[in-house]
């Protein structure tokens, strides 16, 4: 196949450079292949080309052949003669031909930048100083390394509406756009809610909503993203923080199993905002609005901030011992999370065979498939459990099982992570019969009714993998500290397991990995570290029989229905 | 390599010693009696501060009294030791001044960590931000060193503007601007 590719590939030259592209490339890609840069406003490599911003202007020239037989003509070396355009052609719109020859830094390409660049500047507001784009704005890099650096614009600048709402979560500020229409091709082309369009001509050209409509659907904020000026600015982040303090750490969107891949960004241990991260495999460069927000549960009022034992406060340490003699007793059934991550749904899954658990159980979370990016199955890592042999089957949304044990006496102690048991069907009753370990984030009835509560840390606090609804295996990193109190529950569960065991344990991901990896399963020959940013592919062959619930999405075929298909 | 610094050799009347003493203190003695003074009795009297001093960072208001500062955090950022910490904030739509869009909700100048460099007046592109000759801070707790935004701005008063280019933008939007 690849071989095949390769035949395929024809020459172009950039700059007096050859390079081999497939056919039909696009120009602005093929001069990144050569790690040189088009500069450009409008194009984006996962929306249609418009071609309105002029920016990428570059000359282009084909082999000439003779009007007259049809032959190559040939310079007097011998080479072919190339044939330049008159005017410039823009590099976005330029699909590769074979032969083609294309210059992106002779003086016409120089001075046609430059001129688009003026232009762009005439009616922009300059106003980079309250401006939230500052610092990741393209017309503003473009400006310095493309402009001229001086104004030759005498006369007023248009006036146009700012501070506008365009939807809950996005602002417009009219006089900043550059009429890329990039937002608009991303409403129409991937959100598909076509609700913004421009009004007018010429330089009275303004960006609006269509009327009785606003940018309100749930993948909005991706509008912001790939805004190249400060435009559209989301309405959470505005005048928050400076982008240039912020911190990127490369992070996993927990809300479904569709696992985008997104970047936290943070300035001293604070989070100010998540945006999403290229991955072509699962999320391309886009991820839900939705996902954005996770963030505010790190300093949510109803954190936990400390461990407990019997309702008063015990360092985290105290009441790790407390929960392994408690779990020590007998009849102990454990509640896992689909919001575990891999690692320590294995050390769940070594605490449940240690004790013998009368049972373990998933708490299922189902939610509307809207095709894009948001899958029905709103547990990011029910795959990480079935992977690592915690459970067996698919999760079921209610604990009933669980409660009829506990009715019947059969079960006497629990361990639950990051669950609600009252929101998952237990009554407070039934908590109250059992000796109850609860490791969670956030204060709910079960930590109220719980003898032990260990204070654990939210996904931004803490690095593991999840395993996503195609079987790709993507790890997060931590991104902030975790409140004074908490600890790693990676750490909590293994030291909870090295005093039931008496054995060693790992408390770090890094080190728990070897574990994982060397026990032959599916995770064999992989290690933390060399888990690539954009996730590896297991083989999920041995779960394809189980019903999973999650529909079509962006980068995701379900198997079941593939396999109706056939 | 030591430097070998040469000495010229004393002369007969430097080795006899007692000349040079008398030699110092007439100096002394002239400068006591009909010279004149170069001190200063510190604090009553004040030495008068050149042009470009820079003292104590402050913030200004322009005739107006409108708050310069748009809180872009340019200073926060050039700061070598660290001494400025903005909290952005966002100025209300009914405000007078909502055209500008952003101020500072908190600017703090930590003096303990201050070096007067004068950056943050170099970097600051709304002219906001200016040492003016205020040299000497003192206190009795770190946090007192600490200059709030109300410190800043009675310690930064008033400065003239030359150019008014917020009020410029509010008149071409009240007159429909670039569209005639």
């Amino acid at each position: 196949m690849a071989e095949e590719n390769k035949e395929n590939l024809i020459t172009v030259n950039i700059d007096g450079q050859d390079l081999q592209v497939p056919p039909g490339t696009n120009m602005v890609e093929a001069v990144k292949m050569l790690g040189k840069e088009v500069p450009h406003y409008c194009y984006h490599p996962k929306l249609s080309v418009a071609g309105n911003c002029r920016m990428c202007l570059v000359e282009m020239g084909m082999p000439g052949r003779d009007r007259a037989t049809g032959e190559a003509m040939l310079n007097e070396d011998g080479t072919p003669k190339i044939m330049w355009m008159p005017g410039p052609a823009i590099a976005c719109g330029t699909k590769a031909a074979p032969g083609m020859h294309i210059k992106t830094n002779s003086p016409k390409a120089v001075e046609s930048r430059e001129s688009v660049t003026e232009f762009l500047l005439i009616n922009h507001p300059l106003d980079c100083p309250i401006c939230d784009q500052a610092g990741e704005c393209k017309l503003q890099e473009f400006s310095a390394s493309h402009g001229r650096g001086y104004s030759r614009f005498v006369e007023e600048k248009n006036v146009k509406p700012k501070r506008t709402r365009l939807g809950p979560r996005v602002t417009l500020d009219d006089e900043r756009c550059i009429l890329c229409s990039r937002c608009i091709r991303f409403s129409q082309e991937v959100a598909k809610d076509d609700v913004l369009g421009f009004t007018d001509r010429g330089s009275y050209s303004t960006l609006t909503c269509f009327p009785g409509k606003e940018l309100a659907n749930n993948y909005s904020l991706n509008t912001v993203d790939i805004c190249p000026v400060g435009a559209l600015t989301s309405t959470d982040f505005r005048f928050k923080m400076r982008v240039w303090f912020l911190k990127e750490t490369k992070s996993i969107d927990f809300e479904s199993s569709v696992g985008c891949n997104t970047v936290v960004s943070s300035r001293e241990g604070k989070i100010y905002r998540i945006t999403p991260r290229q991955n072509d495999e699962v999320n391309d460069t886009w991820m839900p609005d939705s996902g954005r927000e996770l963030y505010k549960q790190v300093e949510a009022v109803d954190r936990l901030s400390f461990s407990s034992v019997n309702g008063s406060e015990t360092s985290a340490v105290e009441a790790i011992k407390s929960a392994a003699e408690l779990l020590k007793g007998e009849g102990v059934a454990i509640v896992g999370s689909g919001r575990n991550t891999v690692e320590e749904q294995f050390v769940l899954k070594a605490i449940a065979d240690r004790v013998n658990a009368k049972g373990v159980y998933l708490v299922a979370r189902y939610g509307d498939d809207d095709e894009i990016l948001v899958s029905k199955d709103r547990n990011p890592n029910v795959r990480g459990a079935l992977a690592t042999g915690l459970i067996s089957d698919l999760p079921a949304e209610q604990l009933s099982v669980l409660a009829s044990q506990i009715d019947s006496g059969e079960v006497k102690t629990l361990l639950a992570t990051k669950e609600d048991l009252v929101a998952a069907g237990l009554t407070v009753e039934q908590l109250k019969k059992v000796k109850l370990v609860v490791i969670d984030t956030h204060a709910s009835d079960t930590t109220a009714n719980a003898d032990v509560v260990i204070a654990g840390l939210t996904q931004f606090e803490k690095s593991g993998t999840l395993i996503n609804q195609q079987f790709r295996i993507q790890k997060f990193h931590k991104a902030v500290p975790g409140p004074v109190g908490s600890i790693d529950d990676l750490a909590a569960l293994s030291a909870i397991q090295a005093s039931l065991s008496g054995e060693t344990m790992p408390t770090v991901v890094g080190t728990v990995w070897e574990r994982i990896a060397a026990e032959g399963s599916i995770f064999e020959g992989l290690s933390f570290k060399g888990i690539p940013d954009t996730g590896a592919l297991l083989d999920g062959s041995a779960f394809a029989g189980l019903a999973f619930a999650e529909g079509k999405s962006l980068h995701f075929e379900p198997k079941l229905e593939a396999a109706a298909a056939e | 390599m030591a430097i070998v610094v040469k000495r010229k050799p004393l002369n007969l009347l430097e080795k006899l010693y007692i000349p040079e003493i008398a030699r110092g203190l007439a100096v002394t003695f002239r400068r006591m009696l009909f010279g004149e003074t170069v001190t200063l009795e510190y604090p009553e009297q004040r030495p008068p501060i050149p042009a470009g001093y820079r003292g104590v960072p402050t913030l200004v208001r322009d005739p107006e009294g409108r708050e310069k500062c748009v809180s872009c955090q340019l200073c926060e950022f050039v700061c070598p030791p660290k001494a400025i910490r903005i909290t952005p904030g966002e100025i209300p739509e009914d405000s007078e001044y909502a055209h500008v869009e952003k101020g500072p909700k908190e600017f703090d100048i930590d003096m303990l960590r201050c070096i007067y460099c004068g950056m943050c007046q170099e970097v600051c592109p709304e002219e906001a931000i200016w040492l003016q000759n205020q040299y000497s801070m003192s206190g009795y707790s770190r946090a007192e060193m600490v200059n709030d935004k109300t410190k800043l701005y009675e310690l930064g008063g008033t400065l003239p503007d030359e150019h008014f280019k917020w009020n410029k933008k509010k008149e071409a939007a009240e007159h429909g601007g670039g569209h005639h």
